[in-house]
C-alpha cells in the first residue's frame, strides 16, 4: 500500500469508504499528527518531500503555501480560504474523477491539513457538475467527518460548477465563486495576497491535496523515495486514445511512456505509435523517440513539452493527426471565456482552418497563417490568460511533427 | 407557473451558504433547473428578486454556463463527449447514429420532448471512450458504439 499511497486503498468498484472503514485503514491519523505540528512545520515537511502541484503547472506546493499570511497578519477582516480544484476538464484527464469518487476521505484529510498549513479558515471543494458521483461522495464524507468532530474549526463545503473549462483556471475559479462570469484575473496580485473576496486564498488540485496526508504519514524521505526523479511521490498517470486498455496507473514519478503504454495494453489501431501528448490536450506532441523519457514536470519541460495533468493521449499510425488537432482546437475555441480578442477570435479561426485541412481542402496561405498564429501566441503570447497559449502548444508542435500530413491535405491545386 | 414557496426559501437560504446573494446566483439557477428542467425568463426574474440581485447580472451568469439550460430540454439530456480521446475511439459514428435514430441534430430536442442531444467537453471518461453522460443524475456511459445506441436510448426512458 505504501508503494501506492493514492490508490492502494481504493476498491475496484470505486465504492468510497465509510468513515469507520477509512479509519480502520489508518485514515485521519495524518490529521491527528498535523494537529501536533505548527503550520510552518507542515510546510517544511511538504517542501522536503518535493511535492509539486498536480493541476498542471507543477509549482512546488510548499512554496505556494508559504505565501499565505499568518492569522491576523493580513490587512482587513475576514477569513482566509483554501480551494480544492476539482474542475477537471482538460482533454484526456480523468484522474481527479477517480480520487473524488473512490477516495473522498483522502481529499478531506488533505484539505484539513492544507488548511492548517495555510492558515485557512474555510475550504471549498469545487467540482464540475458532470461529476455527480464525486460530488455526492465528497459531500457525504464531509458530513461524516463533521459529525465525528474531525474538522475542528474548519468550515468546508462543496461547490458544484456548471460547465465551462475556464472555471478550472485558478483566478477564474475565484471569480466564479464570487458569482461572476468566470473570467481570469491578472496576477499579481496572487491569490495568496488577494483571492476570494479579496482575502488570502490558496488553490490546489485534487491530486495535490490527496497526496498531502501521505507526506505526513510516510515522512518526507520515504515520500520522496517513491519517485524515480527529483520530484517527490507517486503520480496518478493515465493513458487514453489509441491504446487497448485505457486507464489510470499510479506509478513512481518519472515513469516512462513506454511503461505506461505497455500497462495500457499497448497501442491499438495499426499498433504503431505515431505520437503522444504527455500531459493532456494542451501539451506539445512527443514522438516514439521520447518513449523512454522519465515523465515528470522537469524532464518533460526540458524536452520541449509540458507535463500538465500527466495524462497521456496516444495516436497510432492510422489516426489522422490533423483531424485530432482540429478536435482539440474546437474545444479550446468553444471554452474561451471571450474576454480577450486574440483568444475569442483567433481560436475559432484556427479551428475552422484545421477542419478544412482535415477534409483535404487546405490552402497554402492558411498553413502559413496557422504557423504564424502558433508562433506568435505560443507559449504565452498576447492573450490575457494561458488558455490560448496552452492551445497553441500542440498546434505549434503538431505543425512541425505532422508537416507531411498537412502537406498531403492541401487542396488539389495548392499542392504543387 | 411561479416558483414554489419552498424553492424560493431554498434560494434565499443559498445566499447564506454561499457567501451572499451574488455568489448564490449559480446555486439558485441550479435549484430552478433541478425542479423544472430548465430556467425560463420568468423563473430567473423571480429568483433574482428573491435574492435581491440585478436580473441582468443573473442572466449574464446563466448564459455563461453551458449546463444551465435557458430553453426547454427533453426529459433525458444526452451529453456526448466531443473530446479528442473519444474522437479517436469512434465518437463520430456514435454521434451519427444518435442523430439518425432520434431524427434530430445536436442542440435539438425530439418532437415528443423525450430527448435532447448536446455536445460536451471531455467528460473525464476517456478510459471509457467514447463516453457520454445521460439524464438528470448525469450517469456516465461508455464505451459507446453505434450498435449500442439503441440500448442506451431504451435505458434512458
Ligand atoms: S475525451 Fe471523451 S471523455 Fe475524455
Amino acid at each position: 500500500m505504501t508503494d501506492l499511497p493514492l490508490t492502494g486503498r481504493a476498491r475496484p468498484d470505486r465504492r468510497p469508504h465509510t468513515l469507520a472503514e477509512w479509519r480502520a485503514e489508518g485514515g485521519y491519523e495524518a490529521v491527528e499528527r498535523a494537529r501536533t505540528m505548527t503550520p510552518s512545520e507542515i510546510i517544511d515537511m511538504v517542501e522536503a518531500a518535493h511535492l509539486n502541484g498536480r493541476g498542471g503547472a507543477g509549482f512546488p506546493a510548499g512554496r505556494k503555501w508559504r505565501f499565505m499570511p499568518e492569522r491576523g497578519t493580513s490587512p482587513g477582516d475576514g477569513p482566509s480560504y483554501l480551494i480544492v480544484n476539482g474542475d477537471e476538464m482538460e482533454p484526456g484527464a480523468f484522474k481527479d474523477r477517480f480520487l473524488l469518487e473512490a477516495m473522498p476521505h483522502q481529499v478531506i484529510e488533505g484539505a484539513i491539513i492544507t488548511a492548517r498549513a495555510t492558515h485557512a479558515d474555510e475550504a471549498i471543494v469545487l467540482i464540475r457538475d458532470e461529476y455527480r458521483p464525486g460530488i455526492a461522495a465528497v459531500e457525504h464524507a464531509i458530513h461524516e467527518a463533521r459529525t465525528a468532530g474531525l474538522l475542528g474549526d474548519l468550515t468546508i463545503r462543496v461547490h458544484p460548477s456548471a460547465g465551462r473549462y475556464i472555471v478550472g483556471e485558478e483566478t477564474a475559479l475565484i471569480t466564479a465563486l464570487e458569482g461572476h462570469r468566470a473570467v481570469p484575473r491578472k496576477r499579481p496580485p496572487f491569490p495568496a495576497q488577494s483571492g476570494l473576496w479579496g482575502r488570502p486564498t490558496t488553490v490546489n488540485n485534487v491530486e495535490t491535496i490527496s497526496l498531502v496526508p501521505h507526506i505526513l504519514s510516510l515522512g518526507p524521505q520515504r515520500f520522496r523515495a517513491l519517485s524515480r526523479t527529483e520530484e517527490g511521490g507517486t503520480k496518478l498517470y493515465g493513458v487514453s486514445g489509441r491504446v487497448k486498455r485505457p486507464g489510470l496507473f499510479e506509478a513512481p514519478m518519472g515513469t516512462t511512456a513506454r511503461e505506461l503504454i505497455e500497462r495500457a495494453g499497448g497501442v491499438s489501431g495499426d499498433g504503431q505509435l505515431r505520437a503522444f501528448q504527455p500531459g493532456g490536450g494542451a501539451s506539445g506532441f512527443f514522438g516514439p523517440d521520447q518513449l523512454d523519457l522519465p515523465l515528470d514536470f522537469g524532464h518533460v519541460a526540458r524536452a520541449g513539452s509540458m507535463f500538465g495533468t500527466g495524462m497521456l493521449i496516444v495516436l497510432d499510425g492510422s489516426a489522422c493527426p490533423v483531424g485530432f488537432l482540429a478536435r482539440h482546437m474546437r474545444f479550446y475555441a468553444r471554452e474561451s471565456c471571450g474576454w480577450c480578442t486574440p483568444c475569442r477570435e483567433g481560436l475559432p479561426l484556427v479551428a475552422k482552418i484545421l477542419d478544412r485541412f482535415a477534409e483535404g481542402r487546405g490552402r497554402r496561405a492558411d498553413l502559413e497563417l496557422l504557423q504564424m498564429t502558433a508562433a506568435e501566441a505560443a507559449p504565452r503570447g498576447r492573450s490575457f490568460c494561458d488558455l490560448m497559449g496552452g492551445a497553441m502548444a500542440p498546434l505549434a508542435s503538431g505543425l512541425r511533427m505532422f508537416a507531411a500530413e498537412f502537406e498531403a491535405r492541401l487542396a488539389e491545386g495548392e499542392r504543387a | 407557473m411561479s416558483l414554489s414557496p419552498d424553492l424560493l426559501a431554498r434560494i434565499r437560504a443559498a445566499s447564506d451558504e454561499h457567501g451572499g446573494p451574488r455568489a448564490a446566483m449559480l446555486e439558485a439557477l441550479k435549484l430552478i433547473q433541478h425542479e423544472h428542467g430548465w430556467v425560463s425568463d420568468g423563473h430567473l426574474a423571480e429568483a433574482a428578486s428573491a435574492l435581491g440581485v440585478n436580473r441582468a447580472e443573473m442572466e449574464a451568469l446563466a448564459s455563461f454556463y453551458s449546463l444551465i439550460f435557458r430553453h426547454p430540454v427533453g426529459k433525458t439530456v444526452i451529453l456526448l463527449c466531443d473530446g479528442a480521446s473519444c474522437w479517436l475511439n469512434g465518437a463520430e459514428e456514435v454521434r451519427e447514429e444518435l442523430k439518425r435514430r432520434l431524427g434530430i441534430g445536436f442542440g435539438e430536442t425530439t418532437r415528443d420532448g423525450r430527448y435532447t442531444l448536446l455536445n460536451v467537453a471531455c467528460l473525464g471518461g476517456c478510459d471509457r471512450a467514447p463516453a457520454a453522460v445521460v439524464g438528470r443524475d448525469r450517469r456516465l456511459v461508455g464505451p459507446l458504439s453505434p450498435a449500442g445506441v439503441a440500448a442506451l436510448l431504451e435505458d434512458g426512458l
